[in-house]
């Protein structure tokens, strides 16, 4: 760990009068200008965090979250329910406090951040959008599933009339070839997206898939939008699929503190600061806050550290979207059947994000098997 | 002059207006299918239309206003923003209107639920397929219990959500949250539709989740009155849409702090389309047509002063009888086409 914090010869020399100016100069956390990183990093703790925290985040938490983070450097901090706006539900749980006021409270609290919103069409709508624009949110990030991208259209179309900044969210991008990503994403931008990540859900990507989606999207939409790569940790992946994704051309990179996010948990925002500074790739993050904000302020409220276990492994393996592992895991209990095998199940039926409900009607199936002593072929590989 | 039938428009040849009009020429004796209206010269629906005996035309609603004989009702299968600039014309010229858009500008009609609508009414609306598939069972459980919240999650096969639906999701989302609350009879509401590209296709699956009081939530004789008028309510659905099932048992939870102390029934459906003229994944557009044919037979039946001969499916005999009149279908369109 030694060489991960900041290097003394990168410390200002403190001896006479030095200027605030001078200081900052010199202190990572000074590339605050855009202009001089090579990619900017968006955190989402606070809302794909929202997952790991069953949506019962706190305005206290949601303020501390913002402060260490904007204090580090990052730039754009995303709050929302884990589902993106109007996800309070029984299918997916209800929030604890209203996002709009959590949005609200992350407005005032950041200094230098933007703040940003996620959305999936058929969830939330332009009004929650509208909504989240009054009390200050500034980046649209609008999700839909790797194939579905024309349900956004009129979404991006309100963010840019709202004059937000738009990122459109493909989810669960290995189920798309390098080549329909890139169509799907001609969709968004045309639509109105500055920039189109390649969201890998499921943590399903491994190395060279992730990388060739990058840049098949590079390709298509790279002399009008920016691309991004949102990671997951259920098969290890995260960071390293994050710096091929640099690599390829990617200008903007999701991670999560303490990786809290669903399933094993995003890429940790910590870990992409200190490896992307190992590799001589500026984020404009200080190194020393960042790793602060996660030792200090995330960890001691986390109820259970995002992990790669069984059930998540096989999310990753089975290509599952994220957040089911919870959903999955609650009914595990409800009905006795085990969650990695409604985990598998959820993953040969082909369920897309959003349809919590569906795991409800295979525990129910599993259940049955299990009573007539067959569960065979519903276990892990 | 007694007539005993009156002719129909069909606005909109896609898929739900084609399914539609096959729907009327072989269920309805009291609606004929006239006309079809599109927009676009090479509509595959227009052809299709055409070639069934139907006049076509890709000059939109100012040509049907301009014709000598108007139609009786028109059934419109556009978008929410083209029915609600058609919907003052149709009524201005004194012509019914079955809007199977999200537009809303007539009242909510359900078949199962309130086909006791105002029948003078010159404009209806048929909600969205998930209002159509859903309403219903909120209905079911709020006629036994209160329904402070009810929330409903409409899973449909991509292949089946065409470009109205598409350009359309919040519509979708809003219109059948209000008919949640305006015809199933909660207090408050939300919807969530969601596509699925997988292959094949999935069958239309409908998720129904309904607050109720904590007393409802345990086994019990209020229970047991919430599940009878489910299975009720299933069957008085499945008379016109015979796909309509439950996919497993309705599912009680406990009461929960979380859940403002109520309990939660859920109410999991799934709609196997008719195939009238579309596959069977699309259970979705069968139930909103299937909905809106037998409304438009009521209401033109009324104007007439005649009795409906709507043809359940029973009637038409079984499933077979369905998929024999697929493959007619089917060799229509080859040699339409």
């Amino acid at each position: 760990m030694g060489d991960m914090t900041i290097r003394p010869e990168d410390t200002p020399v403190v001896n006479g009068q030095v200027t605030e100016a001078e200081v900052l100069l010199r202190t990572p956390s000074a590339a605050a200008d855009p202009s001089e990183t090579d990619l900017r990093i968006t955190d989402s703790t606070l809302r794909d965090g929202s997952h790991a925290m069953a949506h019962q985040y706190t305005e206290e938490q949601v303020r501390g979250v913002v402060h260490a983070l904007d204090k580090a450097g990052v730039q754009v901090i995303e709050v929302s329910h884990g589902d993106g706006l109007g996800g309070s539900s029984f299918n997916y749980g209800f929030s604890k406090v209203d996002e709009f006021d959590l949005i609200k409270a992350a407005v005032e609290e950041a200094e230098r951040a933007k703040i940003a919103i996620l959305m999936l069409p058929g969830l939330g709508t332009v009004h929650h959008l509208q909504k989240a624009h009054e009390v200050g949110a500034s980046v649209a990030r609008i999700a839909t599933h790797c194939t579905e991208a024309d349900v956004s259209i009129q979404h991006f179309g309100a963010a840019r009339e709202l004059g937000m900044e738009t990122v459109g969210f493909l989810m669960l991008s290995h189920k798309a070839s390098p080549q329909v990503l890139a169509q799907q994403a001609r969709i968004m931008v045309d639509a109105g997206a500055q920039c189109v990540y390649v969201v890998d859900s499921a943590g399903a990507l491994v190395l060279d898939s992730a990388q060739e989606r990058i840049a098949a999207v590079l390709a298509e939409i790279g002399r009008e939008a920016q691309v991004g790569f949102h990671g997951h940790q259920n098969l290890s992946m995260g960071v390293a699929n994050s710096v091929l994704a640099y690599q390829a051309g990617a200008k903007q990179i999701d991670g999560a503190l303490c990786a809290l996010g669903a399933g094993a948990g995003n890429s940790p925002t910590e870990v992409l600061a200190a490896t992307y500074e190992r590799l001589g790739i500026r984020t404009g993050i200080d190194l020393g806050e960042v790793l602060s904000a996660a030792e200090e302020v995330v960890r001691p409220f986390i109820p259970r550290l995002p992990w790669m276990d069984r059930a998540s492994i096989t999310q990753g393996y089975a290509g599952v979207y994220s957040s089911f592992l919870l959903h999955a895991e609650r009914a595990a209990d409800r009905y006795q059947v085990p969650a990695h095998a409604i985990l598998q199940r959820v993953g040969e039926l082909g369920y897309v994000g959003g349809q919590e409900d569906m795991i409800i009607d295979i525990a129910l199936q599993l259940q049955q098997e299990q009573e007539l002593g067959d569960l065979a072929g519903a276990g892990v590989r | 002059m007694t007539r005993t039938t009156g002719t129909a428009a069909i606005v909109g040849p896609g898929n739900i207006g084609t399914d539609l009009m096959f729907k009327l020429m072989r269920r309805s004796d009291v609606i004929e299918p006239r006309y079809m209206i599109g927009v676009d010269p090479k509509s595959d629906g227009l052809r299709r239309a055409a070639s069934v005996g139907l006049e076509a035309s890709h000059e939109g609603v100012d040509w049907l206003l301009a014709q000598d004989e108007l139609p009786d009702i028109v059934f419109e299968a556009t978008s929410a923003k083209a029915h609600a600039a058609n919907a003052p014309r149709y009524a201005e010229a004194g012509i019914l209107a079955v809007d199977l858009t999200p537009a809303a500008v007539g009242p909510y009609v359900c078949p199962p639920v309130n086909l006791d609508f105002n029948l003078d009414a010159i404009n209806v609306n048929m909600i969205t397929c998930g209002g159509q598939a859903t309403t219903p069972m909120v209905r079911a459980v709020a006629d036994v219990v209160d329904v402070p919240y009810a929330e409903i999650v409409a899973s449909i096969s991509s292949k089946s959500a065409g470009p109205g639906t598409r350009a359309n999701i919040d519509e979708f989302t809003e219109t059948t949250a209000e008919a949640l609350k305006v015809v199933g009879g909660a207090a408050t509401s939300k919807a969530i539709i969601i596509l699925n590209p997988v292959e094949p296709p999935l069958m239309m699956r409908n998720t129904v989740f309904c607050a109720i009081p904590a007393e409802a939530g345990e086994a019990g004789e209020l229970q047991d009155r919430i599940l009878a008028s489910i299975h009720d309510m299933v069957a008085r659905v499945q008379d016109y849409v015979p796909g309509y099932h439950l996919r497993a048992d309705p599912q009680f939870d406990h009461a929960r702090d979380t859940w403002g102390g109520q309990a939660r029934v859920f109410v999991p459906i799934e709609v196997k389309g008719r195939g009238d003229y579309l596959p069977d994944y699309a259970g979705n557009l069968d139930i909103i047509t299937a909905a809106a044919a037998r409304v438009g037979d009521i209401m033109v039946a009324h104007r007439l002063g005649v009795d409906t001969t709507w043809k359940s499916s029973a009637d038409l005999g079984d499933l077979a009888a369905g998929a024999a009149a697929n493959t007619e279908t089917a060799a229509a369109v080859k040699t339409g086409v």
